[in-house]
């Protein structure tokens, strides 16, 4: 307690808190701005290093992590263009929410979220990263396999009303993510180099929430009233603060373990609070139409996972992410070597960082809470400049994921295929969850079964595995019993819905 | 209406932002002049900021502007395929007087396993500058306590040995353990090589004793080498490194020498005043203190060759590559 005491005493010095400052508004620009993550803004800024003594400049790197975090919700509920992959998840509902003149609120609840996940994933930081970071790198192939495994059946429970409509959209993400050489083996690439490295979640996000929206609506303008956008109130109700806490702390329980999870990262975790909220929500008819939940869950989600994600980089010198990844280049060019012996070695610098992820938080909050009802307001931009400017912040995230002209046309390639989606029906979640899931499965089912030599007994030889197997089991037993339980009054109402 | 005005400052901020972004980008696209002071130059880099390449491409860059070797350098980022994506783009760029880029082991390979024919071969060769050691990496806890003990079990059972290395197949992490393999008598097909994501993943696996070896640059994993949490047991140099114990291959009674070395090429099809100019440029900054600096900071080896000294290097280099990916079937 005292080495965080003395953490905050350098966190706090007039420079270092400049650099904090600087680095949580450099984040949340580069999170609003599509395609620019914290990831290369960090490494674009590593030259710093030179000239800025380390704490300062690592308070700064910091600033941006969380920042970057928080900012990418801003264009995902405004304009549906969700900035990082992280915040994918969050246009689903959150754009929902801005349509239906409740921006302010699905800011808020993202600035506050953010701010709850984040302070509870760094406390967990400061008080695990010495001891769980050993028992982490015990996960091999076969768990994440499980863990995969299990996220990609818990989407089938959120396929929407058509079942049918519902399993088209995933084999089309899965298909998506398929494309690629990473298996060493070129799929779908069409001999095209270009799509070697396969195709980035933020184009296809960006394509199918924004470009497909924004041709949807050009494809109406004529036919169709204009739809304004109301109003409303600027801040969050009582009942909103009511149905946003618990997912708040769901959020945070699905991201900080996965942020610590060398093959976690933050896409996994919101995907899965977003399905989680859904599944509990009271109000599961708003979902599809603005559910405050499924903003607030995923929020939390990313932020704790970026709390996380420098457990395993600070105790073992293990970057998870590409943005830990360049924090851990910088600290190598100060000649600080992350790892087990950094506590001992250089407590000061740890305590000060740890100090300033908590001045960053409060930083967050404080410059971006009061600016959710302005943000708000640019709803009110009238429609034709309002999706000209939504085309050329998607085209620039396109743009800025590879500086490749390439994926402006895949951009419109996927834009087509989201008007398409409309125009019939066809759900949009299950094909982005399909695009992040489908890779990683297969990824780690290949890893496994390559150091196994094919034996597939493998794929339960660790006991995370099996736990997981079995929960797996558990609940699907859970769901035919339920099912079978209430088919006599259930099952017309489906036919229904289904014809 | 103050709603408007509002949503228009909000837009003007966010403008503004944008445009220092693309300041801070830099995006002038001006062609060079005929005064060298007053040059503008294209530096390609052929991976992500933070890369390798990145670094070393930047570095120099940033060396040859401070001191004023030449005039401004426009540095940027071709992603796609390893590098091919970026090494086509130089062949295209076919007599281009302002364009270089920095390269090295992974994209000649990466161009024969994406069966693209921009090769290596086909650009002007200006400069190696810098090489990193591979090193053989083990878990602190596994049996393999030396070169010998890795000889041995790896004939005894070549399939049954788990290799792993952070990058993918073409890359020097898996150039590097194929060649190990075929010096002492291990077909390279038989080897179970496991691609990692970079040096994160790969450390993973290692502490987790998920493989047996690792190969891969030194660089990442100096902090658990230094906690024994992992061990060396070679490395591919000619010399040993400093911070480092562990002896080279040929000590070890391995005939081999592996480095990844970075270089800069330059577009096919330029004058010979043109190349000249980029090889005495690139003398000078390797002359200078920042330079020497960088390499330190770095952890990289200097190897500085120019002219037709790096041109064999490379085409030993290219062919080398190309008969290992050829003996895999990947080329």
């Amino acid at each position: 307690m005292d080495l965080l005491l003395e953490g905050f005493q350098t966190a706090l010095t007039p420079t270092n808190l400049l650099y904090a400052v600087l680095g949580v508004l450099l984040g949340t620009a580069v999170g609003v701005l599509p395609g620019i993550g914290p990831a290369m803004t960090v490494a674009l800024l590593l030259p710093v290093t030179y000239n800025v003594s380390p704490d300062s400049a690592l308070i700064m790197f910091a600033g941006i992590y969380y920042g970057g975090m928080y900012g990418g919700s801003t264009t995902s509920i405004l304009l549906n263009t969700p900035g990082e992959s992280s915040s994918v998840v969050t246009a689903i509902e959150g754009n929902k929410m801005a349509k239906a003149g409740r921006a302010a609120q699905a800011l808020a609840t993202a600035a506050v979220g953010s701010f709850i996940a984040g302070t509870i994933g760094t406390v967990l930081l400061v008080l695990l990263a010495p001891t769980v970071a050993d028992l982490v790198v015990q996960l091999g192939a076969p768990s994440y396999f499980a863990i995969m495994l299990a996220s990609l059946l818990a989407v089938t429970t959120v396929l929407g009303s058509s079942k049918l409509r519902g399993f088209i959209a995933l084999f089309l993400g899965l298909a998506i993510g398929l494309v690629g050489a990473s298996t060493g083996e070129a799929r779908l690439t069409f001999g095209q180099p270009l799509l070697a490295d396969g195709i980035d979640v933020v184009v296809v996000a960006v394509a199918i929430f924004a470009l497909g929206e924004a041709l949807w609506v050009a494809a109406h303008l004529r036919r169709r009233p204009l739809e304004i956008i109301p109003v409303g109130q600027p801040w969050m109700s009582k009942k909103d603060w009511g149905r946003s806490w618990k997912p708040w702390l769901r959020g945070t329980a699905y991201g900080f373990p996965f942020g610590a999870l060398p093959a976690g990262g933050a896409e996994v975790p919101t995907a899965l609070s977003y399905l989680t909220e859904k599944r509990l929500s009271k109000h599961p008819e708003e979902f599809g139409h603005g559910a405050i939940e499924g903003v607030a869950g995923p929020e939390a989600a990313n932020n704790a996972s970026a709390a996380g994600t420098l457990v395993p980089l600070l105790a073992i010198g293990l970057p998870t992410t590409a943005t830990a990844a360049i924090i851990l280049l910088a600290m190598q060019s100060y000649g600080i070597q992350p790892g087990p012996q950094l506590f001992d070695n250089e407590p000061e610098l740890v305590w000060a960082l740890l100090a300033s992820l908590f001045v960053a938080n409060l930083l967050l909050l404080v410059i971006n809470l009061p600016m959710a009802p302005i943000w708000a307001k640019l709803l009110q931009t009238p429609r034709p400049y309002l999706y000209a400017g939504i085309l050329f912040f998607a085209s620039l995230g396109a743009y800025s994921v590879n500086f490749q002209a390439f994926d402006l046309v895949l951009l419109l390639a996927f834009g087509l295929l989201g008007l398409a989606m409309r125009r019939f029906g066809i759900p949009v979640l299950p094909l982005i969850i399909g695009v992040i899931l489908g890779p990683r499965v297969e990824a780690q089912l290949t890893e496994a079964l390559a150091i196994s030599q094919g034996d597939v007994s493998t794929l339960w030889s660790e006991p995370v595995a099996v736990v997981v197997y079995v929960l797996i089991a558990v609940v699907a037993v859970a769901l035919a019993v339920n099912a079978v339980r209430t088919r006599g009054s259930a099952a017309p109402e489906k036919e229904e819905v289904d014809a | 209406m103050r709603a408007t005005t509002r949503a228009r400052r909000a837009l003007r901020v966010g403008v503004l932002a944008l445009a220092g972004v693309l300041v801070l980008t830099s995006c002038g696209v001006t062609r060079g002049d005929d005064d060298p002071s007053n040059r503008r130059l294209r530096m390609m880099i052929p991976n992500s900021p933070g890369g390798g390449y990145d670094l070393t491409g930047r570095a120099a860059a940033d060396v040859m502007q401070s001191n004023d070797l030449t005039g401004r350098f426009e540095v940027s980022n071709v992603l796609g395929a390893s590098g091919t994506v970026a090494m086509q783009r130089l062949i295209n760029e076919e007599g281009a007087d302002d364009l270089l880029m920095t390269m090295g082991l992974g994209v000649v390979g990466a161009v024969y396993t994406n069966g693209s024919d921009a090769t290596v071969a086909k650009a002007t060769p200006i400069a190696s500058v810098v090489e990193e050691q591979e090193g053989i990496l083990v878990p602190a806890d596994s049996p393999l306590r030396s070169v010998d003990d890795l000889v041995e079990a790896w004939k005894k059972d070549p399939r049954g040995l788990v290799v792993g290395g952070g990058s993918s197949p073409g890359g020097p992490d898996h150039l590097f353990p194929m060649q190990l393999a075929k010096t002492i008598g291990v077909d390279p097909k038989d080897v179970n090589f496991i691609t990692y994501d970079g040096g994160g993943p790969l450390t993973t696996a290692l502490l987790g004793s998920k493989i047996d070896v690792g190969m891969s640059g030194l660089g990442e994993f100096e902090g658990q080498i230094e906690a024994g949490e992992l061990r060396v047991l070679a490395v591919s140099g000619e010399e040993r490194l400093d911070t480092v114990d562990a002896p080279t291959l040929t000590e070890s009674g391995v005939d081999l020498v592996f480095t990844n070395w970075r270089g800069i090429l330059a577009p096919p099809g330029i004058s010979e005043e043109t190349k000249q100019y980029y090889i005495d440029l690139l003398t000078e900054m390797h002359g200078t203190k920042e330079w020497q600096d960088a390499l330190e900071r770095n952890g990289w080896s200097d190897n500085f060759a120019t002219g037709d000294d790096f041109a064999a290097f490379l085409e030993e280099q290219d062919e080398r590559v190309r008969t290992t990916l050829k003996e895999l079937g990947l080329a």
